[in-house]
């Protein structure tokens, strides 16, 4: 709510529509949408008043800043002017796909206007109603929440739009297309393009600088950035692009926090054009995201917590702090040497849209219960006296912990250590065995642990460290021991518990059954809910700070398949997690798939099904899997583990 | 070397604990990898902490098993680098021969090495990436993905051979031009350094050679400071919560 929210928000033009200015300007806009929406709805009179729903946007705008929701509004936002209709009569998206693209171009501005009602308005209805109203109903009763969902609108925005922002296009497009079925892309869909180049590497600018113009077209059609810079605006991290690329941009960008910071009211996040700015600041450095893929505000600010912990991890807390206190002009890339591909790689990953950030959580190999009783029988009876922490962990899947009773493992700690052994490759790249020191900052950020890690092949038997060494990595059938002690003269104690574990296991069979589960690979969608529509889902235990998910096969192929998944991910998370939002259940249907948010105290589930199910059809695939779960609870997720 | 062993029996075997040593990016872990699975990959991420890899070598008279520490480069490391080397019996300093600060790091490593190891210690220096400066090499890509310098227009020899063979002849190291990527003389190294560990520090396989590595492990202390306390975190119990 700060006033940098407010010209940030002006800037993008996005806020605006919900916020004060259309509150102050435009009312009939916002009325007339909301009316249109109750005429379509009819029964539902309750959600009628159109106020209370306002504050709601608002609150979503600021806090959430560029949700996958908002996404394709902020496609859709430039050029709407009131199009009450439009954004209501959304009972087929087509039609009113149709409808929109003549009125939009007209009148660009106001269209946020009316789609917002009816974003604000869905919001409600949907956890209100989406129990109560009767499948017979149908199509119109379904409406609202179709409207709620946006997409159908700005999709029609994006359509009639395109060609004037073609990056935003692509980026709506994508997401709104985010039914993997159909398969196809457009000719001209460039975020699709665009995603398949994303996350390859800028080369550097030539001595001479010639190249730099072609370069820097490549860096800007890039969907998403991270930067670290210090307070005092030296460049520690950029994804992409080298320094002399970048040198300007970082200069703007620090120019634009130290601007607010010397007002006393840091800048949070700003749109330009069709991307999210999102800035974070801790201690000596300041962390910016700038996203084209319609992240939330906090969800973005979540990845940029996460590279933020991958440099305490390497320099802990107080090392950070004396070396800026010393001089605040330190050039933190030389201490940070050599870790630019564990950055790399979690950057990737939230490009790539990774399950495990979105919802903070872990994703376990399934294995019997009494298969992983064994196996955590075995970790306990070889735990060596200095062990803190013992994970199996196979293809960034946990399969069994062995822990201490009065410490627990923090995901975001875990997830470095996934990224660490399975994203940068230079840990099992190397062969042989590992003594990393790394602090894990979730559990201690204050000193430095030392992780045993040694890498098996699950291909092949293997019983000496020196057959065991992966040549090429396909990573989804390896497995490794991480022994962490904060001991960092127990290596040769580990490595024995290496071998003593590994004999065990072999013995009594465990390590067969943990190298056919990892064979086995997820489960898929058709497997564990046979018969429904559901396409994906992800499914969290909070209790457990767990999750699981079906394979990604056969719907989602590729990457950009996945990355449009993931973003409708993103957009239900949003629309439950947001700070104003009480919803249990949210329904939305795009032109290309439907989707459907439940959240209780127990679970998040979020499900995918192609744009024909019904929301009958949905709701049954949820129950299926809330039932499947409740069978297999003790198979997909690691309930208790080896605590000694 | 002088036993008697004839090529019928066993031959004794024996380990020897060897530490690499050098600045980043000089291809460590490339001449290891060479070393030890005869593979190499052109563009290796950064050794994080310190890699553990077992070797053999045979010798005509004896087996040598190579318990080799191969340490990050990375200033950031170089505090942890005594308990890789202490104790140790061999010690490979690595120099990239296209990189003159290379060297000059590598000769404050074996000053330390001189000072603190233990003084039986056999030091090879070696300059790698020999590879970029023949003449036919066509590709000048870096050989090691460490090397930040490969797209420099001479990735071309900066440190003659003379200069770095009687850098080594002063302090009596062996001195080896090595090719990770080709493999040119990596072999030859560890050979070398086997044949020079003296017959008297050679002992039984997991004898002195391995008694010294935990020796060497546990010596290192000093850091402390930096060290996680288990007992003294009262906000842990907080966390009990996760199941994880």
């Amino acid at each position: 709510m700060s006033t940098t929210e407010h010209s940030a928000q002006s800037s993008t033009g996005q806020r605006p529509d919900v916020g004060p200015d259309s509150n102050n300007g435009s009312p009939p806009p916002l009325a007339d949408a909301r009316q249109h929406d109750e005429g379509t709805l009819e029964q539902s009179k309750e959600l009628r008043p159109p106020l209370p729903a306002r504050p709601d946007l608002m609150e979503r705008g600021q806090t959430a800043g560029a949700g996958s929701l908002r996404l394709s509004k902020r496609a859709a936002r430039p050029q709407l002017q009131s199009q009450a209709t439009t954004a209501l009569s959304l009972a087929d998206v087509h039609t009113a796909d149709r409808l929109e693209s003549g009125d939009l171009k007209s009148s660009p501005a106001s269209r946020a206007v009316s789609r917002k009602p009816s974003f604000a308005y869905s919001l409600r209805h949907a956890s209100t109603a989406a129990s109560e109203v009767d499948d017979g109903a149908s199509v119109r009763s379904d409406m609202p929440a179709a409207g709620s969902r946006l997409d159908g609108e700005s999709m029609l925005g994006d359509l009639i739009e395109g060609a004037s922002t073609p990056a935003f296009k692509a980026l709506s497009a994508q997401i709104e297309r985010a039914d993997p079925f159909d398969g196809t892309l457009a000719e001209d869909d460039i975020l699709s393009t665009q995603m398949q180049y994303e996350l390859h590497d800028v080369a550097s600018v030539d001595a001479d600088g010639t190249n730099e113009e072609a370069l820097l077209k490549i860096w800007k059609a890039k969907l998403k950035h991270f930067f670290i810079l210090s307070a005092s605006g030296k460049p520690i991290y950029s994804r992409h692009g080298d320094d002399q690329l970048i040198s300007h941009y970082i200069g703007v960008v620090q120019t634009l926090i130290s601007f607010y910071q010397g007002a006393n009211d840091p800048l949070k996040g700003f749109t330009a054009g069709d991307a999210r700015f999102v800035l974070l600041s801790k201690g000596p450095l300041n962390l910016v995201a700038v996203s084209r893929l319609g992240e939330s505000d906090a969800q973005l600010r979540t990845q940029l917590e996460s590279l933020y912990m991958q440099i305490l991890s390497t320099l802990t807390l107080p090392s950070l702090e004396r070396m800026f206190s010393y001089r605040p002009s330190t050039d933190l890339r030389r201490p940070l040497e050599g870790t630019d591909v564990l950055l790399d790689g979690l950057a990737d990953g939230f490009t790539r849209g990774s399950p495990s950030t979105l919802l903070s959580a872990l994703e376990c190999l399934r294995l019997r219960k009494s298969h992983r009783r064994v196996v955590d029988e075995t970790l306990l009876k070889v735990r060596s006296s200095n062990l803190l922490y013992g994970l199996i962990v196979a293809a960034g899947r946990l399969v069994s912990v062995v822990r201490p009773k009065k410490h627990s493992l923090h995901p975001g700690d875990l997830h470095l250590i996934f990224n660490m052994l399975f994203e940068a490759g230079s840990v099992k790249a190397g062969g042989g065995e590992n003594w990393i020191p790394l602090c894990l900052p979730g559990f201690n950020n204050t000193g430095f642990l030392y992780m045993y890690v040694s890498f098996f092949s699950t291909s092949e038997d293997v019983h000496s460290p020196e057959a065991e060494r992966p040549s090429s990595g396909g990573k989804d059938d390896e497995l490794a021991i991480v022994l962490i002690s904060a001991n960092k003269d127990s290596f040769f104690e580990l490595r024995q518990m290496r071998e003593d574990l590994v004999i065990q296991l072999e013995k009594n069979g465990s390590m067969a059954v943990i190298k056919t589960a990892i064979r086995k690979g997820h489960a898929s969608c058709a497997d564990i809910t046979p018969g429904t529509v559901l396409k994906h889902f992800l499914y969290k235990s909070r209790g457990n700070v767990q999750f699981t998910m079906p394979s990604f096969e056969p719907h989602f192929h590729g990457l950009v398949a996945r990355r449009k998944l993931m973003s409708l991910y993103h957009n239900l998370h949003e629309s439950i997690h947001s700070r104003t939002s009480h919803l249990k259940v949210q329904h939305t249907i795009a032109y290309d798939s439907t989707a459907l948010a439940w959240e209780t105290p127990l679970f998040e589930l979020y499900c995918v099904a192609s744009s024909n199910a019904s929301r009958a059809a949905l709701v049954q695939g949820a129950n299926k899997v809330v039932s499947w779960i409740r069978r297999e609870e003790e198979r997909v997720f690691i309930i208790g583990g080896a605590v000694f | 070397m002088t036993d008697s062993t004839t090529a019928s029996a066993p031959k004794p075997s024996s380990s020897v604990k060897l530490v690499l040593l050098g600045e980043a990016a000089v291809g460590k872990s490339s001449l290891v990898l060479r070393f030890v699975n005869n593979d190499f990959q052109p563009n290796k991420e950064p050794t994080i902490g310190a890699a553990f890899l077992t070797q053999k070598c045979q010798l005509p008279s004896r087996t040598i098993k190579f318990e080799i520490w191969d340490t990050a480069g990375q200033e950031r490391f170089a505090s942890l680098a005594p308990m890789y080397y202490r104790n140790a019996q061999s010690a490979l300093v690595v120099y990239d021969i296209t990189k003159p600060s290379s060297l000059v790091k590598a000769k404050h490593w074996v000053a330390e090495l001189q000072r603190q190891a233990s003084p039986g210690i056999v030091i090879a220096l070696v300059g790698n990436k020999l590879d970029l400066c023949d003449d036919d090499s066509p590709e000048d890509d870096a050989q090691d993905g460490e090397n930040v310098d490969g797209h420099e227009e001479e990735a071309v020899r900066k440190v003659s051979t003379a200069e770095a063979k009687a850098y080594a002849d002063e302090e009596s190291l062996l001195f080896y031009e090595t090719s990770a990527k080709t493999g040119h003389n990596v072999s030859e190294v560890f050979t070398a350094i086997a044949n020079a560990i003296p017959e008297t520090s050679l002992k039984g396989p997991r004898g002195g050679a391995g008694g010294g590595t935990q020796a060497a492990i546990s010596g290192g202390g000093g850091q402390d400071s930096s060290r996680v306390n288990l007992n003294a975190r009262g906000d842990a119990g907080a966390k009990e919560g996760c199941a994880c």
